[in-house]
């Protein structure tokens, strides 16, 4: 049967190196702070140095926490896709959730000049773009629900996702065209994501959705299991289809949903993570893939993260830029790697 | 022999658009404990339709399929995948699933919100492949294995979900002489130790009529289910293929071509 002891041993080495990402992250940076003084930190005690402490609790550990929430959050949603859609390429983006955000967001910084001045101030502040990406992701969930009533092939669903991606871009091309440099270099950022900048606040109301979304996907495993026959066999083995992928679809919308209004559109790791778990534990088992992938998407995107913030560096890399450049060389691996690929 | 499935006048079609297609109308099947039945027609008469109604997927347009006494209609999802469960015709998608673990998949209707195996599940699905003798691949991955042998997978997961009647669709389509003959061996055999219903749609008439119990042809003016050997006899055979140069004869018990 299934070989349980190496997957607890698996599983094991996987959660270590997930907390070790985790003090890595808060240790490395601009300034390095020692793990020993990160540790007496964090347990309640007294760094020997007051800005070491004021660095960790206002500004490196908000980060690490909302790394280990995107990147978690992300990278399940990204597995309850692929195997709804059977699609190895289906990821957390396809239903058209980051266009969504990214739209609302562009037509409050690009399209700033259009609106009405008493909308103006209230959208550019603080809050604004957070506020206009949850509404964006909102809206489209809602859109993506409606569709999904409505048609009955689940292919279709993601290409009226894709389509809807096509006609963002579009827009935000036009957008761009009547947008001041001023304007278009705070879209850019906004666009390259960012784990920083978020308030303690912030991170409360993230946390809620992520487990809210995390706790919805753990309730889908069964079927999601039976769904690896395809639909019809789910069905006749008693899955109430219909609920089950309004089921995974709204965890899928509230986890990408509520991560890309606060961290921005942050690409690929909801399409790489999952293929890195099935690879390593070479099973289709959802029990065993929804925590690998729950653990892979902490660590990796801790990983990036780091490699965001070098300490050679003076600067931040933006984080968008970051999994990129390891997630598609990873997703062309596999690919060759594996001619099965699944 | 105890009625598994009846069908009480039932009326069979579809809509498409404002008008309604009949196939078939005062439908009288029984299909009863211990018997592989066949059903065959022509591409296009039907078949489908009938198998999807009887199924419970698709309404009838008029009548009332009965399943262990009991409107299939007014079946829960979960009740009606432990009473009836199906072979399909269509391709797996891909995944890393072992013979094992797609056999195991026919309890979902019995475990937990989880789909944990309890050691009763674990026994069910030891018997399927023993029965269907596929022990030997339980660990191999369901995509290294041969078309033959995958169809027995299927088939030991629908006897792993334990219902009284499975139905397959056309489940020797992909298969060379040898394994259809050994796939309808194995069938006849399951509903001789299980006492099953097992009713398959099939084109292979000439080895459907030598392993049914009995058999429902299906032709554009009739639906009769009797026992093959009463079909040949009444000529039923004769009237399956509207082709002057298909002939059917009687005493091989085979179609001819002239």
């Amino acid at each position: 049967m299934i070989p349980k002891k190496r997957n607890i041993i698996l599983f094991f080495i996987l959660a270590l190196a997930l907390l070790f990402m985790f003090f890595l992250d808060i240790s490395l940076g601009s300034v390095t702070i020692p793990f020993k003084e990160v540790y007496t930190s964090l347990t309640g005690g007294t760094a020997s140095k007051s800005t070491w402490e004021y660095i960790i609790i206002n500004y490196r550990l908000p980060k690490a926490i909302t790394a280990v929430l995107v990147g978690v959050g992300l990278s399940v949603s990204g597995l309850l896709m692929q195997t709804l859609f059977r699609n190895p390429l289906a990821g957390p983006d396809v239903l058209g959730l980051s266009s969504g955000a990214i739209l609302a967001v562009a037509v409050v910084i690009l399209g700033a000049g259009f609106l009405p001045p008493f909308l103006n101030t209230i959208l550019v502040s603080a809050y604004g773009i957070v506020l206009a990406s949850t509404l964006g992701s909102i809206s489209v969930l809602l859109l993506v629900l409606v569709v999904a009533q409505k048609l009955r092939n689940t292919m279709a669903i993601l290409i009226v996702g894709l389509m809807f991606g096509s006609f963002t871009s579009a827009i935000v091309g036009v957008l761009t065209s009547f947008s001041s440099a001023e304007q278009l270099q705070k879209f850019t950022f906004w666009s390259l994501g960012s784990l920083g900048n978020l308030s303690w606040t912030s991170i409360c109301i993230l946390a809620v959705c992520v487990g809210l979304g995390l706790l919805l996907s753990a309730g889908s495993i069964k079927p999601l299991n039976a769904l690896l026959l395809g639909e019809n066999y789910a069905k006749s083995m008693g899955l109430n289809y219909k609920r089950a992928r309004l089921i995974i679809i709204f965890a899928t919308s509230i986890l990408a949903g509520s991560i890309t209004a606060f961290a921005g559109p942050i690409a690929f790791i909801g399409l790489a993570v999952p293929h890195i778990a099935k690879l390593t534990f070479q099973t289709s088992n959802h029990v065993v893939l929804y925590w690998s992938t729950f653990f892979y998407g902490g660590i990796i995107m801790l990983f990036c993260d780091i490699a965001s913030q070098l300490p050679s560096l003076e600067t931040t890399l933006p984080i968008n830029a970051i999994t990129s450049l390891i997630g598609a060389p990873v997703v062309v691996y596999l690919l060759l790697k594996k001619r099965n690929f699944q | 022999m105890k009625t598994i499935l009846s069908t009480s006048d039932l009326s069979i079609g579809y809509k498409s658009g404002k008008a309604t297609v009949t196939i078939a109308q005062k439908l009288n099947l029984n299909l009863r404990a211990g018997k592989l039945i066949s059903l065959i027609g022509a591409n296009g008469i039907g078949k489908s339709t009938l198998l999807r109604t009887i199924t419970g997927i698709q309404q009838p347009l008029a009548g009332t399929v009965f399943l262990n006494g009991k409107n299939i209609n007014t079946y829960k999802p979960l009740a009606l995948a432990q009473n009836l469960s199906l072979v399909l015709t269509e391709k797996l998608p891909p995944s890393n699933l072992t013979v094992f673990e797609l056999v195991a998949l026919g309890r979902q209707p019995y475990t937990n919100w989880i789909g944990t195996l309890t050691p009763e599940d674990i026994t069910k699905v030891n018997e399927a492949l023993a029965l269907t003798q596929i022990s030997d691949l339980a660990l191999k991955k369901h995509f290294e294995i041969s078309d033959g042998q995958l169809q027995k997978v299927l088939i030991a997961r629908a006897l792993s979900q334990d219902t009284p009647l499975i139905i397959l669709d056309e489940p020797t389509t992909h298969l060379d002489l040898l394994h259809k003959v050994s796939l309808f061996k194995l069938l006849k055999k399951l509903t001789q130790e299980t006492q099953k219903c097992i009713v398959f749609s099939t084109h292979d008439i000439d080895l459907a009529i030598q392993l049914s119990d009995e058999m429902i042809i299906m032709t554009p003016d009739v639906i009769v289910q009797d026992e093959p050997c009463n079909l040949i006899s009444n000529g039923s055979f004769a009237t399956l293929f509207k082709d002057e140069h298909i002939v059917f004869d009687a005493e091989k018990g085979k179609f001819i071509i002239t």
